[in-house]
């Protein structure tokens, strides 16, 4: 199967980086070097060549170089699934107007509308620290963890989620008011409901994929356990089996319904921005969140690899693959497992850690590179 | 702040400049300049054409456009059907219709579309309005050009709404291919939208 890989990836004003430029010609790319040295701004100028805001959620102000004129630019010459190509993203200085900078992105040095159009070349996994709490936090948590994974099969996913959004903002406002126009909420409501199906449809055809892929991946003794997953959301289930005007209707008239319900709480209160991702530790059948701390890494990381392989099925490239600071809490059997997993995979996989020594299984196999506050180098082989 | 480079009254013509779409404080210094080198061809005609629309602009009593007269020359214009109405956000939008010489109708401009998060209503809109021309008999349909936006499509189900004990056709336009569109780079929703609204060859 072709595999995504990044053959060059230059950094302009890029957070700690003046300018940077690596040539990882590896599968396997580690980045290693002390905390706070740059190793995850080398991930996060990656993941922008993604649809979406990156593997920070960052604004595109915050990840200007701090002592440049608010420009940023990431470059990467990429082998996908398109063959090769220069992707490219970035801001131009604010100029004197004060309009918010708009983001560029460009394939080939020719100007595309949005990030989703890098969807084409290469899709994008990560798995990063800030994701550790995922099982034990808020279900929204969970909700973007499922919308990111929806977005990497679906590029337009997350226009609709935002369409979503604004339609149900829209809505709590009109119930503000204590004698709403009638028509006008219907008109909202109506809207909110083709938005709410077909998010919900997009995200229920997604976990039924991944559910297949989990299901591959039930060994007796694995080392990145499966994960049951399920949806909890009403429109997602109906979904699965109703035509997609029928949820609509039924949506439409439940939100008629509790419109009294709704104006008292200030919110909606049903609907597909409130749907959870139910995630089970299979061997045990417990809820994830009871499950011990290693367990959940374990289980988080078979979650990721199980994405990684959905994307490489559909698409018919295995995806790149970041890995931040996910090597250095597992123990030697299980970063030996993730080794041998993610060199199956087969689509370049970065990863970073502060102490090289957690990569020693990888000699000779990985491209290592020592990163320190605003610099990159190639570290060579002592042998 | 740059020390200024003319007087006061030169300023005021940049900083004026400055706030039409598209120009910026420098492409305004750039226009100005422009004109003053031009006085007598350009500026002085451009004053008196700037001085005679002040004067004599009008917002068309019946359907919201904007011209010199009122009712506006396509309201009062005798070949247009009057039995069709063609409602759209905007003036823009209707100076991007009569553009494509799409349809020989008459005009309804709303002022804009419903969005409860920018503060803008039914009463902000000409919405009244359209309804009472909906019911004259005259009138056989109204077809709804609005963005394929949340607010515009929000906003076309109201109107919708409004409309359904008028004694017309409500309308509104397709969701497709572009002319000379290719299907290859067409996203998902627009594709599902063109299969759905297919219409026999």
């Amino acid at each position: 199967m072709p595999a995504a890989s990044i053959r060059r990836l230059t950094l302009t004003n890029f957070r700690s980086y003046r300018a940077a430029t690596m040539s990882p010609d590896a599968q396997m790319v580690v980045l290693t070097g002390h905390n706070g040295a740059g190793k995850t701004n080398m991930l996060e100028a990656i993941s922008l060549l993604a649809p979406g805001r990156g593997l920070r959620r960052a604004t595109f102000e915050e990840v200007a170089f701090a002592e440049g004129n608010g420009s940023w630019a990431v470059s990467a010459e990429v082998e996908g699934a398109l063959g090769l190509a220069t992707l490219g993203t970035g801001i131009e200085p604010p100029g004197a107007e004060g309009a918010a900078p708009q983001r560029q992105c460009r394939i080939d040095r020719e100007p595309v509308p949005s990030a989703a159009a890098f969807a084409d070349h290469l899709r994008i996994v990560w798995l990063t620290p800030a994701m550790d709490m995922l099982f034990n936090g808020p279900a929204s948590e969970r909700r973007r963890f499922l919308d990111r994974l929806v977005l990497a099969v679906d590029a337009e996913h997350s226009g609709r989620v935002s369409a979503l959004e604004r339609s149900l903002r829209s809505r709590n406002r009109l119930l503000e008011d204590p004698r709403p126009d009638p028509h006008w909420l219907d008109a909202v409501e109506h809207e909110t409901a083709e938005l709410a199906v077909a998010v919900a449809a997009m995200r229920a055809e997604a976990v039924r994929r991944l559910q297949a892929v989990l299901a591959t991946r039930q060994s007796p003794q694995p080392a990145f356990p499966s994960a049951l997953i399920a949806l909890d959301g009403a429109l997602e289930r109906l979904a699965l089996d109703t035509p997609a005007v029928e949820i609509e209707d039924r949506y439409r008239a439940t939100l008629k319904q509790n419109r009294a319900r709704d104006a008292q709480a200030g919110r909606t209160l049903e609907g597909a921005h409130l749907t959870d991702l139910v995630v089970l530790y299979a061997p045990k059948r417990i809820p994830a969140a009871d499950a011990s701390t290693g367990e959940q890494k374990a289980l988080l990381i078979g979650l990721v690899l199980a994405h990684a392989g959905l994307l490489a099925d559909m698409t018919g490239t295995a995806p790149i693959l970041l890995l931040d600071e996910v090597v250095a809490h597992l123990d030697p059997v299980r970063r030996t497992a993730l080794f041998a997993e993610v060199a199956q995979l087969a689509g370049q996989v970065w990863m970073t850690g502060a102490d090289p020594a957690a990569f020693a299984g990888l000699e000779g196999q990985a491209a290592v590179f020592e990163v320190s506050p605003g610099c990159v180098e190639r570290r060579i082989s002592r042998r | 702040m740059p020390a200024s480079v003319a007087g006061p009254e030169i300023e005021r013509l940049i900083q004026l400049l400055a706030r039409l779409p598209g120009l910026g404080p420098r492409s305004a210094r750039r226009a100005a300049l422009h004109l003053i080198k031009k006085r007598e061809p350009l500026m002085a005609p451009l004053a008196s054409a700037l001085q005679t629309v002040i004067e004599t602009i009008q917002v068309c009593g019946t359907c919201g456009n904007i011209d010199s007269q009122n009712p506006c020359t396509v309201c009062i214009d005798p070949r247009r059907d009057a039995s069709i109405i063609v409602v759209v956000a905007d003036v823009a939008d209707l100076w991007a219709l009569e553009r494509a010489h799409a349809i020989n109708g008459r005009y309804h401009v709303l002022g804009g579309t419903l969005s409860p998060l920018e503060g803008v209503g039914p009463q902000d809109l000409t919405i009244d309005a359209l309804v009472s021309r909906a019911h004259d008999p005259v009138v056989k349909e109204i077809i709804l050009a609005l963005n394929a936006t949340v607010d515009g499509q929000t906003t076309a189900h109201y109107i919708t709404d409004l409309l359904h004990d008028a004694a017309v056709k409500v309308t509104r336009l397709a969701h497709g291919v572009p002319v000379g569109g290719e299907l290859d780079y067409l996203d998902d929703g627009t594709l599902a939208a063109a299969i759905k609204q297919r219409t026999p060859f």
